[in-house]
């Protein structure tokens, strides 16, 4: 399914056919590997449905569709407007506060979903310290006065928005720097105002990136458990769990995992045929710093404000509340396994963030290079485990680990007379095969949708020139998808910092991480206790955050040089970049 | 921002040097799976508290044998075991719910284990007769009230959460939770399911929101007005009772408990248990994990840190605990409740149970 079916087309580079080299061959077991899990869930479909289905079918099911659509609709909207306008104004536009928004908006991404969740609850469920002030203060009685109940499927829309829309934001923004400027000043030249360069110019050349973003971000609200279970919103994916270890159905389960992917399938169908054969991508190549409109007065305040409301929202009343209960327990929580269970936070995210990433590029290019049927059935295999809640994953890569396992151990018994054990189930090895294989889309989404901005006549001009694929992919690709990769490389890493399932099911003995610290004494309803975890988690998820973030900003093909030569003389064929 | 820039501009460097050291992460084969070791017990628990590590330091101390846990989902870590199956790591499944060790039960994942000492201090029907797994606590499902507006005689039954007369007065978390699952699994064991599912009915009819939370919720929408009665286990009451918070002492205050069917069945009781699993690489080890937990001294831990029922007779309860007073247990065989698992869940979604 997927975020790569959003990419339309990778050009005709391949016309003359390609010699199945090690490129190609390389994607393709890249493909096999990382798609095994959703192979192994997927098999399940084919196994009859039973008494459950009916059961489901009669009482729950259209409950779990209703919500999860809404879900879907409100998250969708949410994320796709509030991403688009930021990365917008941030990019494009000159305001107060700017440069620091430019960073800080990405921010909210480092707050776990189940995190904003239990906060928000604590703060202002009709228990809490809000109501229960409000009550103080006026007198109120129970019943007697309106309050938006914060655990409601419209109150899941806005957590999961508050914390989702970053993902839009950063890939909106990225398209928006990768645009040059010349096609947007051509624009104005033909008459269109700044907001009509905006919506017939940069918004449809940056409509692949903005699809990826907004599919992530369903994605992500669409296999989330922690939050919606908390608030009591049935969903898809809470039926799953129910289904599975309330009814004892594996196979049913795994089924409605498959109705869950389906949702996404046609979601991502829907967006591919309204965007039909309009291929929309710039051919020149002339790159300088973006000239800012200036918002002056009111407007410019407005936008301000707009951009701290969702800050505040997404971020700074969470973590707010989360300093103050950590606090009061920090004393308590924060010991020597403490400093343990971040650093194995560390070490699993950047090594799931780095092989993901390559991995992605491999698959990207190889099908860059070769794109056909077959390739594109791989690839998006590969890249859907992100519409897969993480425990089903988890399952459908503890049952081949431990085949293979239980194998090749039945085998060495046999012939060698020893016992080989479990050599790849428990392992770190295994966390992190599954941590690729559930944010490989992530990765694999990001690249694919800056490589498809990449002209294939670029490509062409290298191979007249010379330079084989990989030759291709050094000089030419990698220098301009630099910005893409960092991204990558940082919604992987933090993602990973707030992964739960698959890692609680998956991981070696006595092996904690942040978020499972975190997870589990809020589950307790210890969110006091819970608050250190958590805040670490933000912390060491904001540190890569703000870093790329800025980073993104200064890879701007063509920054670096505008600043010191000439800006039309500045035509940095790929290579010249790299030396910025 | 010069940093900033450097970071981008050697990038391409780095790119491929943190490929290698990548794949060599990658590459690397099992850090630490835990083979069968004289010295060790592996446990899978379900299980989250803090009181629970204590107890493995005690038994490593007592013993010397060194107790590994992976902590996750009852249901998740039967999947591992049933994928890992005969080179299964794990010696022990811990669980807080009986629903969980039936299940694995019936999927073959446990041993008969026959020891004197487990059959003398587990009562038979906090056990499975053939010795699969034990309880080793208790915790007692009972109905909680706003003592500032309800008469502590007013509720004494569970059948009394159906009566119309409490309508936008109950709440109770979502019939997800393992706790309801097993409470209306009960129910069903004595009433049958049709009597059953009208109760249920009759329950959400009475909700004062749709379910939400967990049980410490339950207690705070009382305690704060929201609702008259709620549904419990037992120890979350005790734990709000001890609470560092005060808010939550505060409301653990205006909090009565009433063991339900106390004329009749009694309050129904569920546990928390382990079995010994069928291809534990240290088996010795886990039996000997189980008889030091059921042992006077891990009892009394159980009991005292976390507020749980003992299963032992002659430990004492925690005292936040006795004040609840004593009660008749329903003696359902918990191997019963746990086998109508999947029924109850389906009552539930017919009675529209969120």
């Amino acid at each position: 399914m997927n975020v790569s079916t959003i990419i339309h087309g990778t050009g005709r580079l391949a016309r003359r056919p390609v010699r199945v080299n090690g490129w190609v061959l390389c994607a393709a077991a890249v493909a096999f590997l990382v798609s095994v899990p959703m192979v192994v869930v997927f098999g399940a479909v084919l196994a009859p449905a039973g008494e459950v289905w009916r059961h489901l079918a009669a009482t729950v099911l259209t409950r779990y569709v209703v919500n999860s659509l809404w879900l879907m609709i409100g998250v969708g909207a949410g994320t796709l407007v509030i991403g688009v306008a930021t990365a917008w104004f941030v990019t494009m536009c000159r305001f107060p506060g700017r440069r620091i928004f430019e960073w800080a908006l990405v921010v909210p991404l480092a707050m776990p979903a189940y995190v904003i969740a239990y906060t928000y609850s604590g703060l202002f469920d009709f228990a809490g310290p809000v109501q229960g002030g409000l009550r103080a203060m006026f007198d109120w009685q129970a019943g007697a006065y309106w309050f938006p109940e914060i655990r409601s499927l419209p109150g899941a829309v806005a957590m999961l928005t508050l914390v989702l829309y970053p993902y839009v934001y950063l890939l909106a923004r990225a398209a928006f720097l990768e645009q040059s400027v010349c096609v947007l000043e051509a624009g104005r030249t033909l008459g269109r105002g700044p907001w009509g360069v905006f919506a017939a110019i940069a918004l449809p050349l940056a409509r692949p990136a903005i699809a990826v973003g907004v599919a992530l971000a369903l994605m992500e609200s669409l296999n989330d458990f922690g939050a919606v279970q908390h608030f009591g919103v049935d969903t898809f994916t809470t039926g799953i769990f129910r289904t599975w270890f309330g009814l004892g159905d594996p196979t049913a389960a795994a089924q409605l995992a498959a109705g869950l992917m389906l949702f996404i399938l046609v979601l991502v169908f829907m967006e591919r045929a309204a965007r039909g054969a309009r291929e929309t991508r710039h051919t020149t190549n002339r790159y300088r710093p973006l000239p800012r409109i200036p918002l002056r007065g009111w407007r410019g305040w407005c936008v301000t404000a707009g951009c701290t409301a969702v800050l505040a929202f997404g971020f700074l009343i969470p973590a707010g509340a989360l300093v103050a209960w950590a606090a009061l327990t920090a004393e308590r929580m924060v010991d020597g396994a403490f400093a343990v269970h971040a650093a194995n936070s560390v070490l699993l995210a950047g090594s799931a963030a780095l092989i993901c990433v390559a991995l992605a590029l491999i698959l990207a290019y190889g099908q860059r290079l070769r794109p056909g049927p077959a390739m594109r059935i791989g690839v998006r295999l590969a890249s859907s485990g992100y519409a897969l809640p993480g425990a089903v994953l988890a399952v459908g890569i503890l049952i081949p680990f431990a085949w293979i396992d239980n194998t090749v151990d039945g085998w060495a018994r046999d012939r060698l007379g020893v016992s080989t054990g479990l050599f790849l189930s428990g392992t770190v090895a295994a966390v992190i095969f599954a941590y690729v294989a559930r944010f490989m889309a992530l990765a694999f989404g990001t690249v694919e949708a800056s490589l498809a901005k990449v002209t294939p006549n670029m490509d062409a001009a290298a191979r007249t020139l010379g330079r084989g694929a990989g030759g291709v992919l050094r000089r030419v690709h990698l220098p301009i998808l630099r910005p893409s990769l960092l991204t990558a490389m940082m919604l992987v890493f933090v993602d990973v910092m707030k992964e739960l399932p698959a890692t609680l099911i998956m991981r070696p003995f006595d092996f904690d991480t942040l978020a499972i610290r975190a997870y589990q004494l809020a589950s307790d309803e210890r969110l006091a206790d819970a608050s250190s975890a958590a805040l670490a988690i933000v912390l060491v998820g904001l540190g890569p955050v703000i870093l790329l973030s800025r980073a993104i900003a200064g890879a701007r093909p063509g920054a670096a040089e505008g600043r010191r030569r000439d800006p039309a003389a500045a035509i940095p064929t790929a290579p010249a970049v790299g030396t910025g | 921002m010069r940093r900033v820039k450097k970071f981008v501009a050697t990038s391409r460097v780095r790119v491929r040097a943190l490929l290698a050291a990548a794949l060599a992460v990658g590459v690397l084969p099992g850090l630490a799976a835990a083979p069968a070791d004289a010295a060790s017990v592996n446990v899978y628990s379900s299980r989250h508290y803090e009181a629970d590590q204590t107890l493995y330091a005690r038994f490593t101390e007592e013993t010397g044998i060194e107790v590994k846990v992976v902590k996750a989902d009852a249901g998740q870590l039967i999947e591992r075991l049933k994928s890992e199956g005969a080179n299964s790591p794990a010696d022990i499944l811990f669980t807080a719910d009986v629903g969980n060790l039936a299940r694995a039960q019936e999927d073959g994942l446990f041993q008969a284990v026959r020891s004197s000492v487990l059959e003398t201090h587990v009562p038979a029907t906090l056990r499975h007769p053939d010795g699969y797994w034990f309880a080793l606590t208790k915790r007692a499902r009972v109905i909680m009230y706003a003592k500032d507006r309800v008469a502590p005689d007013a509720v004494a039954h569970y059948a009394d959460l159906a009566d119309p007369k409490w309508k936008g007065r109950v709440v109770i978390r979502s019939s997800s939770n393992v706790y309801n699952q097993s409470l209306v699994a009960s129910m069903i064991a004595h009433d049958g399911a049709e009597r059953t599912e009208a109760w249920a009915r009759g329950l959400v009819a009475n909700m004062a929101r749709p379910p939400k939370g967990g049980d410490r919720d339950q207690i705070r929408a009382v305690a704060a007005g929201l609702a008259d009665l709620a549904v419990s286990n037992t120890y979350y009451l005790a734990q709000m009772v001890n609470a560092s918070q005060e808010s939550d002492r505060e409301a653990a205050a205006k909090i009565g408990v009433i063991f339900p069917d106390q004329d009749g069945r009694g309050a129904h009781v569920n546990i928390s248990g382990a079995g010994v699993t069928r291809h534990a690489p240290n088996r010795d080890n886990a039996v000997k994990f189980l008889e030091f937990l059921v042992g006077a001294a891990a009892q009394k831990v159980l009991a005292e840190a976390n507020y749980e029922y003992p299963v032992r007779d002659g430990v004492a309860t925690a005292a936040t605990v006795l004040e609840f007073g004593a009660f008749k247990a329903d003696d359902l065989a918990l191997a019963r409740v746990g086998a109508l698992n999947g029924e109850a869940v389906k009552v539930m979604d017919r009675a529209g149970w969120r």
